[in-house]
């Protein structure tokens, strides 16, 4: 056994199986895409392996009998502060291979969540609250470069007509959309879902870099196409199919490089969205290789809007890095009409582990920078802003908007309404609950339909939430909480954080 | 692809006074509408007056011409209007007078321009189809991420040409350059074809290419006539002798040139030529280890 790896038995997870409740039916069995449960055919029962179980629970939601449970693996090394388990675990990994650290899914790490600190505001007495249930509450929310000032002529009738040419608008029926996840990331099923369920709330999806299947282009009005820097299956007609184009700059999961889609997940339907060979990689450089300068991307921004015949909002997307607030004044001077703030904890398909742990900086403080800095230059309306990464609920998407977003991207949270548990082994094309897999069999677990009443459901949950949160601060219009830093207080942050967030400690 | 020539939906109003000012920087249109392009006939053959038109009002008028059904589109005293037949989709040719701007037939899908003058950065950027000859030299980020069609420049290039180039099915995007290259020359490159030749170049003490030629290419070839050294090349790539399938490649290519530029292709074939190819079309796919 000299040549047994040492960390064999240092698992993550290890499977609980209740031997009186197990029938022996192998579910697991059928289940698990990582070969945890097997059947032994001598001793005729199922039986598992720890060390192939990545804690995907899609045995223990399934199992008829309730038997199974997965647990941590409780097997513990003598406690350092220092060197926690997972560094130990990873240079184990590391030694034998000599590998990059990959991961998925957004950064596990402790990284501070700001809108935990943050605290809303209520009406009592005066300006009294609103009660949504019988009084309009306007989510509406339009997406797009406002102009700087409304100017109007007297019509013929003696009424104000607008004299000023508005640019054009993504219009939302509530401030949520579902952000980029390819397809190819994802599969068909749940961009067809999330198509249709943007179709029906009236918000938008992103198409994400990998392309719009044409069977897709009738959902176009509730479409973001997204170019990056592979530019998979970008053309004309695709430019032309949805309600606006997003440049991806960056993503907050892993700024400053760019992404690979391993061949094993570019099946027939992948190849011909994305307009590249099956089972080759599909690799986006880092960069964009024509953006190297703001010029440049003024250069992008406007061949977009020259080939769409400025009939669409051109959104650019850039992570939350350290002078987020710089870069974004240089992206809306270069003519984004919105700009999407992509913080650290946002979600990925594969990253670098080092990359989503290290880069970047939380959503909440990049964007109350962004948006206090366009204010300060006067330039807070020639671009709408959206937050992204890692809103867990309404609360957040509110505590989102009042520092300063005009909406806000979900996509994990999205993907945990069809059934996700943030394993995070999205990039190996195994994804037992059928989302990151463009595996026939293991597809077929996301029902289009039902995966679209789940997203409807979630969106729609959430809009009354947003509704009931807003008409308890006596608002009714959504426009009203936008920046409005003053319906929040903070606890426990220190006045650096308070600061840059513009909010007062709660009590004062 | 349902939609191969449907006329656009778009608002297209004249020239507004509202509309965002002119930058300055740019060739700016002196007198405002005015100056918007006289049409011969909005028939077959057009002539557009480019002198002193902003971009985007030659280009509201190069789509209307379009539209129209002209067939062929001369633009007369172009001189650095950014962005000429981005998008178009259509079977019309242009034929360029002065030098166009940046992201010329950026993409764009079907048309043929010939430019009779140098170009300037991004030509056919993201080009779908179509055809783009340019007789003089080129600037940086030639045919990034071209899909299909061919672009032909009879000189020099600068850095970055024919990044991500990929083809896929029928369509193989061809790039030849009659010049020498800058750095970085089909890097990242997924498919399509590009054949350098290092003829008709202003730098004749320089390399035929900079450095980092095909570094991560993953698809698709590159052909050089005369040797390039490997050192020149992306990490893990090496010259190769070409075949007969490629020589049959070549001299498509060559004479296709030599046509264009009234040259002549024995002599471009008069010697021999090397290929780039990639090592993997997965050269990293190895590179990881899960978390």
């Amino acid at each position: 056994m000299l040549l047994t790896p040492i960390n064999r038995n240092y698992h993550d997870f290890k499977i609980d199986r209740d031997k009186d409740l197990c029938i022996n039916c192998k579910v697991c069995v059928r289940q698990c895409s990582y070969q945890a449960h097997y059947w032994d055919e001598n001793r005729k029962k199922v039986m598992h392996d720890n060390s192939k179980c990545v804690g995907c629970h899609r045995c223990e939601a399934l199992c008829p009998t309730a038997a199974l449970n997965i647990r941590q693996n409780d097997s513990e090394f003598r406690t350092n502060a220092l060197w926690r388990p997972v560094f130990i675990k990873n240079i184990y990994k590391q030694a034998d291979t000599g590998g990059v650290l990959l991961t998925g899914m957004g950064s596990p790490v402790d990284i501070p969540i700001y809108y935990d600190k943050l605290l809303l505001d209520a009406s009592q007495v005066t300006n009294p609250s609103i009660d949504p249930l019988r009084e309009p509450m306007e989510l509406r929310t339009f997406l797009g470069a406002k102009p700087d000032r409304l100017e109007f002529e007297k019509g013929k009738d003696g009424k104000p007509i607008l004299k000023t040419k508005l640019t054009p608008q993504i219009q939302l029926e509530t401030p949520l959309m579902f952000s980029a996840m390819s397809f190819g990331s994802i599969n068909f099923n749940l961009h067809i879902a999330m198509a249709r369920a943007a179709t029906k709330l009236g918000i938008c999806y992103n198409t994400g870099e990998g392309g719009l299947h044409p069977s897709l282009y009738m959902y176009g009005k509730n479409t973001i196409v997204q170019v990056a820097s592979g530019r998979f299956g970008v053309h004309r007609d695709y430019l032309n199919a949805g309600a606006a184009i997003e440049i991806k700059i960056g993503q907050g999961a892993k700024p400053g490089i760019g992404g690979h889609l391993p061949g094993e997940k570019i099946n027939a339907k992948v190849s011909e969205t994305r307009m590249v060979p099956l089972g080759s990689d599909a690799i986006s450089p880092a960069p964009h290789h024509d953006i190297y300068s703001i010029e440049d991307l003024l250069q992008l921004i406007y061949a977009l809007k020259e080939a769409s015949e400025y009939r669409l909002p051109v959104s650019v997307k850039i992570a939350a890095v350290h002078n987020a607030a710089a870069i974004a004044s240089g992206v809306v001077r270069a003519g984004a009409d919105i700009v999407v703030i992509d913080g650290m904890r946002g979600g990925t398909g594969a990253a670098p582990g080092m990359i989503r742990d290290n880069v970047g900086i939380p959503v909440e403080l990049a964007l109350a920078a962004v948006d206090q800095r366009l204010r300060d230059e006067g330039i807070r309306h020639r671009a709408s802003i959206v937050a992204a990464s890692g809103h867990r609920c309404s609360a957040d998407v509110v505590k989102a908007i009042a520092l300063g977003a005009d909406a806000v991207y979900i996509a994990t949270a999205a993907l945990l309404a069809v059934g996700c548990t943030l394993c995070a082994r999205c990039y190996t094309g195994k994804c037992p609950w059928g989302i990151a897999t463009n595996d026939a069999e293991l597809a077929k677990r996301q029902n289009p339909e039902v995966a679209e009443q789940k997203l409807i459901n979630l969106i729609q949950a959430w809009s009354h939430e947003i509704q009931e949160m807003l008409g308890g601060m006596g608002l009714n219009s959504i426009e009203s909480l936008r920046g409005n830093r003053d319906k929040l207080r903070a606890v426990g942050l220190s006045q650096a954080e308070m600061d840059i967030l513009g909010v007062k400690h709660a009590g004062k | 692809m349902t939609k191969a020539s449907s006329p656009k939906s778009g608002v297209k109003k004249a020239a507004k006074p509202v509309a965002k000012a002119a930058k300055p920087a740019k060739p700016v249109a002196k007198a405002g509408t005015k100056a918007v392009a006289k049409t011969a006939t909005p028939g077959k053959a057009v002539t557009i007056d480019a002198a002193g038109v902003y971009y985007k009002q030659l280009n509201e008028r190069i789509r209307e011409a379009v539209a129209a059904g002209a067939k062929e589109i001369t633009l007369v005293n172009v001189n650095g209007q950014r962005y000429i037949a981005d998008g178009v989709a259509a079977e019309v040719k242009f034929t360029i007078q002065g030098v166009p701007g940046q992201d010329m037939a950026a993409f764009m899908r079907g048309p043929v321009i010939r430019v009779e003058a140098n170009a300037q950065d991004g030509v056919g950027n993201t080009m779908d189809d179509g055809r783009v000859i340019v007789n003089g030299l080129a600037g940086d980020v030639i045919g990034y991420a071209m899909r299909g069609g061919r672009i032909m420049i009879k000189g020099d290039v600068g850095y970055r040409v024919g990044i991500h180039m990929k083809a896929y099915k029928e369509k193989l995007p061809t790039i030849v350059v009659g010049g020498k290259s800058g750095d970085f020359l089909g890097e990242y490159m997924a498919g399509g074809v590009i054949l350098l030749l290092g003829m008709f170049t202003d730098k004749p003490e320089d390399p035929i290419t900079g450095r980092s030629l095909g570094t991560g290419m993953h698809g698709g070839v590159i052909y050089v006539r005369g040797e390039v050294p490997d050192y020149q090349l992306g990490p893990g790539l090496h010259t190769q002798p070409v075949d007969e399938t490629d020589m049959k490649m070549i001299r498509e290519l060559s004479e296709d040139f030599a046509t264009e530029f009234k040259v002549s292709a024995k002599t471009i074939l008069s010697k021999p030529f090397v290929k780039v190819k990639p090592f993997s079309h997965r050269p990293y796919g190895n590179m990881y280890v899960p978390a």
